[in-house]
Parts: structure tokens; sequence; C-alpha cells
């Protein structure tokens, strides 16, 4: 209990910071950011959205920096992430809201798919190492390297483009309005295998390596030698007295990983055009629209966090060490 | 990309450095061909913007040169504008490692200095900056480095150079502090307390010495690290995008359609040297991991002996069944293997 | 088969009267490293009569803990062995059948071998014991691998296998992180005793306690030998242990056998200077007061052996001529007992070493290191 009450701590704490990070760097940054920002739209934008990113920026806000840090954090506890000036009038909340939940199917998914068939490869290829698995060891390591988003494009150019077998891109066939029935969900499904299968497999091979690695010090331990001596079948030491150790710190290392995973699966999004984060990451991007950016961040860095806090969890009930002391993370 | 985290490298085990052969040497092949594969792309960015074919921001206004496919010309084919993808290339690499490189050693110091710092320091100091490496590793940096940039005026190398390093180092830190934990409380460092030598004598001449392997690990993920990030950074617009990075270079080919248009010679090149750059740096890494973790340097190494696959939990082998296999065919073909001298090897002789 | 003999094996050394046990012949390990091949156990002779208690004792890196798990096959890359056979005749085969060789099983004739036959009881309890499972999981794991029986009837068998080590039985639901040292000790006691061995290979399994709980647990282990009837094979460095509790003693350095024989012998008549230089590193509890030596120096490089007596950089006694000899087992001459044998041909019980000569004359020592001459010391009968 005393961990994951110290791990939720720990997890405000940094909730906390990236909160404070979001609102004192546009005020930290130099030269004047409104300036540089409205320089960029002579003429494009409307006074009120003007207002909008002032009101976000605080420039000519009135009251101290104390108060309108208190006004900001109230309004984040109440989801008021501002107004968006590249898609003026509409709220930050209300885009993200359409966006989330396609990122968070296709992303959730395919990582943990990735993370549980890449763990189960790297149990065998530990367990049998020198053996035929690791010949495509060098293989692996050069999926790993390849940038999300650079392998989006060969596959997309290779099976969608030359090969017909997946559509080019979007998150459902043009014309078709979305809502709960078949061919709108089915047709969903068929545009995000492709995308899938990118963040699949590219970072199944760095889940493998890395619990490769793991279970060949973890069966050097003495307690797996113990376990042979004692005569135990193979498959109660490799996977009772082995894995289930060597599982504690590959679930440290998901947690770790979490953020670039992410990150990387928005960036490949945006080869695919798929309706999700990605995409609106890069329109906010490219037209400054800061209040946009900086919801994004908080919006994908609770999530990381709130993923972590569920790893602790699944952690202190896979390690029973992990109820009494705090693991050293 | 996804970062390597060799969480192999046990921090509490030190390499002893009694009499074997030189760290080059023991480093299994993984390693050694990691390293040439950097070695390659060490030597185009250093020739390579020297030897381009073509300048290239040159704008060729030839209509048949525009998005031309690879030819004796342009041997990487022709951008929308008609720029040589290949002199592109060649600037690419250059800026990128460069810039990978230098942020390399930047937050691998800051590493250094806070893990030793925190280590040493011990007490609120350990607890305050493990308290911000730890918030820092967590939070997703991606983002965080799109708003930092997104913010200054200036998106150039000097920029993106400063916001990866000031957010490349907590992994580093992390994994020394341990180390140095772990060393701090062997007995040459008490020894040389006794005999009063300074603090700061013993951080440099004790205790950094023995962490050379760690240290090593942690400045190749660095890099890896500033190679993905500044592409992907680069790749959604966040860089000065009148340099030729290979970020940049893909940012263009991507806004121009080039995938659309079937112009695979502008963003295969880019994406493959960034992939290769970054499976060289990992292959080395594994040879670092595998210097500092004895039990992965058995298992690459000893899986060998006679020439037999061995698991783990195979029993331990009599030398005499091997060597009674090595009869017929499959013993004519074993003779032709390296391992095969292994048999003859002293311990043979001595049965 | 007698000592000294030049038929059959050189050294072989079997317990007097009944069939051994367990026979270990000719026994040698290597591992293969980057930097050369050690020979980390070289053509040892051991054998375990029913009932026995035989001591192993050496310095760390002697070789006595390979010699054990190699025994059974455990040694992990990149040790192979090299040569050898490991003989077991445990009373549950059929009486007059062939003695199964260890080191020809197949890997399901060892699992069947394993644990139910020969078990081992290691050093160091808390990294032996699997962190998350809890102790009654790990005793049923044992229990189910090598005897059919109702669960149940196995429960049953692991809270009386708590009982025998006397360990409260509330304990089977804790994990290894929550029992101290002595207990965790006792735990993997009960674990060896699970499947009713022949033979348990002790493997230091008091070093990392400290002596109050030594005392206990060794009590324990005697009074359980005495009533289950298995062997025990006991490694430690600690040879004033050995002098107590063991039958026989066998002095392991530097992968090779110096001295075996029973305990009365070694500690009345010990002969090897090796042996001598251990018995003198301890205080006796009664008789004179001497002056105590270490043995200077450090166990040799087993990467490069030299020729001869390995124990030569380090021994009181040393000349050229020890760099000649084949460390053969040899009958020590003033011993009734024909089995007390020694790999030294020259050094008897109670010569004292060459006037005016220390071990550190052959190492490079430093001046304000060697030891003064008052320092050296003789074994004196009767102490």
């Amino acid at each position: 209990m005393t961990f994951i009450l110290r791990r939720l701590v720990f997890y405000v704490v940094a909730a906390w910071v990236a909160l404070t990070l979001n609102f004192f760097i546009p005020r930290a940054m130099p030269g004047n950011a409104v300036e540089a920002v409205m320089a960029k739209f002579p003429g494009v934008l409307q006074p009120a959205a003007y207002r909008a990113i002032e009101a976000m920026l605080g420039v000519g806000h009135a009251g101290s920096l104390w108060h309108q840090y208190w006004a900001y954090l109230v309004d984040v506890a109440h989801f008021n992430l501002g107004t968006s000036s590249s898609q003026y009038p509409a709220q930050v909340s209300t885009l993200l809201g359409e966006t989330i939940p396609w990122t968070l199917t296709l992303v959730g998914t395919a990582t943990i798919i990735a993370f549980v068939v890449g763990t189960a490869l790297g149990i065998l290829a530990g367990w049998r190492y020198g053996g035929a698995l690791d010949r495509v060891l060098p293989g692996l390591m050069f999926l790993q390297a390849i940038p999300y988003f650079f392998f989006a494009l060969i596959l997309l150019e290779v099976f969608a483009l030359k090969f017909h077998v997946f559509p080019t891109g979007e998150g459902y066939a043009g014309g078709l309005v979305p809502g709960w029935h078949w061919d709108f969900i089915g047709s969903a499904i068929y545009h995000s295998l492709l995308p899938a299968l990118t963040i699949v497999l590219t970072s199944i091979a760095g889940w493998m390596l890395q619990m490769r690695n793991v279970m060949i010090t973890t069966l050097g331990e003495d307690y797996v030698v113990a376990a042979q001596a004692k005569g135990l079948p193979s498959h109660r030491v490799i996977f009772t007295y082995a894995a289930r150790n060597a599982l504690l710190p590959q679930l440290q290392g998901f947690g770790l990983a979490l953020g670039f995973v992410v990150s990387g699966a928005l960036i490949m999004e945006i080869v695919f055009s798929y309706p999700g984060i990605g995409l609106l990451l890069l329109g906010a991007v490219s037209s400054d629209d800061f209040p946009l950016m900086q919801a994004i961040f908080l919006v994908i860095t609770f999530a990381v966090l709130l993923a972590n806090l569920i790893i602790d969890l699944v952690i202190v009930f896979a390690d029973p060490r992990a109820r009494v002391r705090e693991v050293a993370r | 990309m996804t970062v390597t985290l060799p969480i192999s490298v046990d921090p509490a085990s030190l390499a002893t450095e009694d009499v074997v052969p030189g760290r080059w040497r023991r480093m299994p092949t993984k390693a050694k061909v990691g390293a040439v594969i950097l070695g390659f792309f060490v030597v185009a960015a250093i020739i390579g913007p020297l030897v381009t074919p073509y300048d290239p921001s040159y704008q060729n206004p030839s209509p048949a040169l525009s998005m031309a496919a690879p030819s004796a010309a342009h041997l990487l084919g022709t951008t929308q504008t008609g720029e040589d993808v290949l002199s592109q290339l060649l600037v690419g690499i250059r800026l990128t490692l460069e810039l990978a490189v230098i942020v390399g050693v930047v937050a691998t110091a800051l590493s250094v200095i806070v893990g030793v710092a925190a280590a040493f320091l011990g007490g609120i100091w350990d607890e305050l900056l493990s308290l911000v490496s730890n918030v820092f590793l967590v939070i997703p940096s991606l983002p965080l480095l799109i708003i930092l940039l997104g913010y200054l005026p200036q998106k150039g190398q000097l920029a993106t150079i400063a916001v990866l390093s000031v957010l490349g180092w907590p992994w580093g830190a992390r994994v020394i502090r341990a180390q140095t934990l772990a060393i701090r409380n062997r007995d040459f460092i008490s020894a040389a307390r006794e005999t009063g030598e300074k603090t700061w004598r013993i951080l440099a001449f004790e205790i950094v010495p023995n962490e050379v392997s760690l240290i090593a690990a942690s400045f190749v993920n660095t890099v890896l690290y500033a190679i993905g990030a500044s592409v992907a950074l680069a790749f959604i617009g966040l860089a000065d995008l009148n340099s030729w990075s290979l970020g940049t270079i893909l940012y263009w080919a991507e806004s121009q359609q080039a995938l659309q248009l079937g112009a695979w010679w502008w963003f295969v090149p880019p994406g493959l040297a960034v992939a290769l750059m970054g499976t060289g740096l990992v292959l080395l890494n594994t040879g670092i991991d595998e210097l500092g973790n004895p039990r992965l340097r058995d298992a690459s190494s000893a899986s060998r002996i006679a020439g037999r696959w061995l698991r783990p939990t195979d029993p331990t082998p009599v030398l005499e069944e091997v060597q009674q296999r090595r009869t017929g065919l499959a013993g004519f073909l074993h003779s032709f293997s390296r391992s095969s001298l292994l048999d003859q090897s002293q311990a043979g002789d001595t049965l | 088969m007698s000592a000294g003999s030049n038929s059959g094996t050189p050294g072989a050394v079997p317990a007097a009267g009944s069939k051994p046990v367990l026979d270990i012949r000719d026994f040698s390990v290597v591992y293969r490293t980057p930097s050369g091949d050690v020979r980390a156990v070289d053509r040892v002779n051991i054998s375990l009569a029913a009932g026995e208690v035989v001591g192993l004792a050496g310095e760390s890196g002697s070789g006595k803990s390979t010699l054990a798990y190699g025994a059974c096959r455990l040694l992990r890359a990149p040790a192979f062995i090299t040569s050898g056979s490991v003989r077991y005749q445990g009373r549950r085969l059929a009486q007059g059948s062939q003695a199964a060789d260890v080191l020809r099983m197949t890997p399901q004739e060892l699992q069947k071998l394993r644990w139910r036959e020969i078990a081992i009881v290691f050093q160091s309890a808390m990294n032996a014991l699997n962190p998350v499972l809890s102790v009654r999981n790990q005793l049923l794991d044992v229990i189910h691998a090598h005897m059919k029986m109702p669960r149940d009837e196995a429960r049953d068998r692991a809270a009386s296998l708590l009982d025998l080590v006397g360990i409260p039985r509330s304990r089977l639901r804790s994990y290894p992180h929550e029992l101290s040292g002595g207990m965790r000790q006792r735990v993997m006691i009960a674990m060896a005793l699970a499947a009713e061995p022949e033979v348990v290979i002790m493997d230091e399994p008091t070093t990392a306690l400290d002596v109050v709980v030594q005392r206990d647990i060794l009590a324990q282990i005697v009074e359980l030998k005495d009533r289950l009837g298995f062997s025990i094979l006991f490694i430690t460095h600690d040879l004033s242990l050995l002098l107590e509790l063991a039958d026989r003693i066998a002095v392991m350095y530097a992968g090779q056998l110096m001295e075996v024989g029973t305990a009365g012998e070694i500690h009345r008549e010990a002969s090897h200077p090796y042996t001598q230089g251990l018995l003198n590193s301890f205080p006796s509890l009664r008789g004179p007061r001497r002056d105590l030596a270490g043995i200077p120096g450090s166990p040799p490089d087993l990467r490069h052996p030299s020729p001869g007596c390995p124990f030569l950089p380090r021994c009181s006694y040393g000349t050229d001529a020890c760099t000649r000899i084949d460390m053969e087992l040899l009958p020590v001459a003033t011993s009734q007992d024909s089995e007390h044998v020694t790999a030294c041909p020259f050094v008897l019980p109670g010569t004292p070493p060459p006037e005016g000569f220390t071990a550190t004359d052959r190492l490079d020592v430093p001046d304000h290191l060697r030891l003064a001459d008052e320092a050296r010391t003789t074994v004196e009968p009767g102490s």
C-alpha cells in the first residue's frame, strides 16, 4: 500500500511539473511570443482569435502571475484548455475530444499487442539463447532503429500503393458517416490495420530484445540454477522461476518507454492522415496554434502518467516485495 | 523509434580490469559491425559535404528534372524543385550526426555530473536530484520538445541542440547514480578517503574511470535519442526548414507528396540513413552491454563451445560426448568452421 | 582398490567397507574463458558412503563448489567436464545393479536423479529461493515434481517439512524476503529433504549466518542426518567446523586434492603443508597459546598453471623438487590409517619448516609486510 501511495504522490508531482512548465514556457521564452505569433498572421487573425491567444499567454491580463497561474490551474481542472487559434472559434477540448478516441484505440491496442508478443518472443529467445532465434537479432535491431513514420512510408509504398492490400490513409472510407454501425466500424478497422501493423512491427523488436536480455540475466540467478537442481519440469523453470521475475524489470522498462512509443506513434499518424491527435498536432505546429499545442502536451503527458500508474499497480500485484518496501525505480 | 533501455547493464557489477585482452578484441562481432557502420557514416559526415555533385539548394528549373527518378546525372534522383537528393543526403548526414554527437556530449556530461553528485552528496540533494530525474523521465519528451521549440523564435541547429540536451540527461543520470552508489561503498574508495584524498580527486580518478563502460553506453544511447528526436521534430516542421538535415529532407518529401507521387528516391535514402545509423548505434550498445554484463557475454560466447548450441538450462556438457559427434559428414563440414579449432585447443590436448 | 596402488585410477579413496553411494572419479572441469582455459577441477576422486559426512575444505576459488555442482551437471557455460565419472548408487536402486554414471545420463534421467537422489542446500538462501513464490508453493513444486501424491497429502507433507526444521507452520504463507536469514536457511534444508534424497550436498550452508544461528542449524543438520539416514557432502572454507562435523575430510587447493583422511587424522596428524596452514589459521579453545599465522600469498592464476604442486609459492617447505611431482595421493607414512593420503611426498606431520626460511621469501613481498620470524609456527601435537 505504501508503495502505491508513494507512486501516486510521485505522479501528482510530475503532473504538477508538467502543468507548471506548460504555464511558464510561453512566458519565459526569449522575444515577445505573442508578437512573434501575431507577426505571422497579418490581417488573418480576427481580433477575437488574437484575444484568445492573449488570454492563453496571459498577456495584458490583469492580476499577478500567481493569480494567472491559479486561474490556469482551475481552468485545466475544468477541462477548459482554451480556444484554438488555427481553427477559431473551436474549443481545444472539443478538438481533442474528437481525435483522442482514434489515437487511443489505435495506439493503445497496437502497443499492448506489440508488448505482449514481443515479451513472449523475448522469453523464448532468452531461454534458447544461441539458437535459431538469435540469428534474427541484427535484423530486429535494424527494425528497432527505424523511425515509426519512415517505416510507415515504406509500408504504405509497398502495401497500399504497389499492392493494393490496404487503404492509403484516412481513418475510414470517405462518404461514410461515423456512428455505431458495422459499415463504419468495419471500415475504421480496415483503415487502422496498416498503422497498427507499423507500430507493432517496429516496437516489437525493442520489447523482444529487452526481454531477451533480462531473461538471460535472470537465468543466471541462483534461484533458477536451484530450480534446475530441484529437477523441476522445464516449463515451470522458464515461466514461474525465470520469466515471472524477468517480467518485473520488463514492465518498468515498458513504463519508461511508453512516452517514446506514444510520441512516435503520433507522428506516424501524420503519414497515414489518420484522424487522431497526430494530424491535429501537425496542424497546430504549422500554424503556431499554441493553445492546441500546449493542450496536446498536457493530454499526452497525463495519459502516459496514468498508464505508468497502472503499470505500477500491475507490478505491485506481481511482486510481493513491492508491497512491503519501495522498489528502486 | 523506441530507445533501447539497456536494463541488462547491472550497475553493481564492475568490470574487473585484470590481465585480459584489450577491450576492442573482447567485443562481440555485433558491436564491431556496428562500429564499422558508424565509421562509414562518420566518414560520410566529414567528407560528404565536400564532394556533393551539386549544391543541395540549387533548384534546377528544368521541368524534366523535377521529381526525376535516379539517373546517371542524379544518382538519387531529384526533388520537386529539381534539387539533387544525393547532395542533400550527404549534407544531411553531417548535420544530423553533428547535432546528435554534440547533444550526446553535452547531455552525457550533464548526466555524469548529476548522477555522481546525487550519489556522492546523498541525503536531501540525492532525493531532490533523483526526483527531478524521474519526473523528466516519465514526462514524454517529444511533446515537451515540441512546445519548447515551438516557442523559440529560431528553430535552427543551436536551438535544437539546446532543447535536446536539456531533456536528454535524466536517463543517464539515473544509471550513473546507481553505479556510483555501488562503487562508493567499495573498499578502495574508503581506503582513498582514509588516506585523505580530496573528494574531487576521488571522483575524478577513482570513480569515473570505473564507470567508463556505463558512460559510453549512456553516450551511445543519447546520440540515438538525439537522432530520433531531431528527425521527428524536423519531420513535423520544427526545424530550420532551409537547412538540409535528414529530418528536413523528409519533411519536404512528405509535404510535397513524394509518396503519393511515387518519388521513393526522395524519402527512402534519408530514412534509410537514419535507420542504419540507429542500427549501428544499437549494435555498438550491445557490445558495451555485454562488456558490462558478464552473463550476456557468456551467453554469446559460451554457446559456441565445441561448436554446439547450448541452452542455459542444458546439463553441463561432457567433452567426450561432444567430440564423438564429429564423425562423418557432420564432422567433415565442421572441420571448416572456426569452432573446430576450439576443439583442438589446450583442453582437448590434455585429456 | 586401495589407495596408492597402481591398479585402477591413482589415489582412489573408497569408504571403508560398503560400496559408495556417490563415487566421483578422475573428475575434471574446465572453464573456457576469452583469456584461456581454466582447469577449475583437476582429476579429483571423492566418494561418499551411506550415512557418511564428508567435508570438502578449501579457500574461495579452490574448486570445491565447482566440483559439487559439476558432479550434478549444474554448471553453466563456459564450463564443461573434460574427464571422469560420477557413479551414483543409491539404496533405492535395485541391489547389485550397475551404478549409473551421471555424466552419461540423458536429461530425463538427470531430472529423475536430481533432488530425489541428490539434493543441494545452496549457500545463499536469499538468492536461491524464488522471490515471487511463497514458501508453500516452492515446497509443493518440489514435492509434485518427484512424488506422486494427491494435493492435500502434498500440503501436509509441506507442513511437516517445516516442522522437521523447526519453523512454525504459519510461515508457509510467507515470501522469502519476509523470513530471517536463519529461517531461510532452514527452509532451504527442508526443501532439500522434501523428496527424501540419499545424498545432500551442502554448499557453505551457514557461512552467511551469525555463529549462534550457525550452531543451531548445524545441530539440526546432524540430527536430521541421524534420523533420516542420508549422506552429506559438506563444502566449506571453515576447516574447524569440519573437524567436529565430518567423518572424513578432503582438502582442496587450486582444483586438486591435497589431503584426504578422517577428521581425527586430519586434526591430529595433518600432513600436507596447506592443511597445516589451514589448521593454524584458527585458534583452538584449549591447549597452549600460540601465535597465529595465516597463509601468505593468494591462490594461483589457474589460467597459467605451473608444473608440479600449485601450493609451492606459498609453502614454507617448498623446494625445486616440488615442481617435478605429479600430485598423486600417497598414504601418510606415520599414520595408522592407510586411507589417510596426502599429495605432498616430502612433508610429514610435525616436520618443522627449514630453518630461517619463510614462504614469503619466495614471494615479492615488500619488507614492511613480511611476517616476523616469530610469527611462523609449527604444529604442536595434541593441541
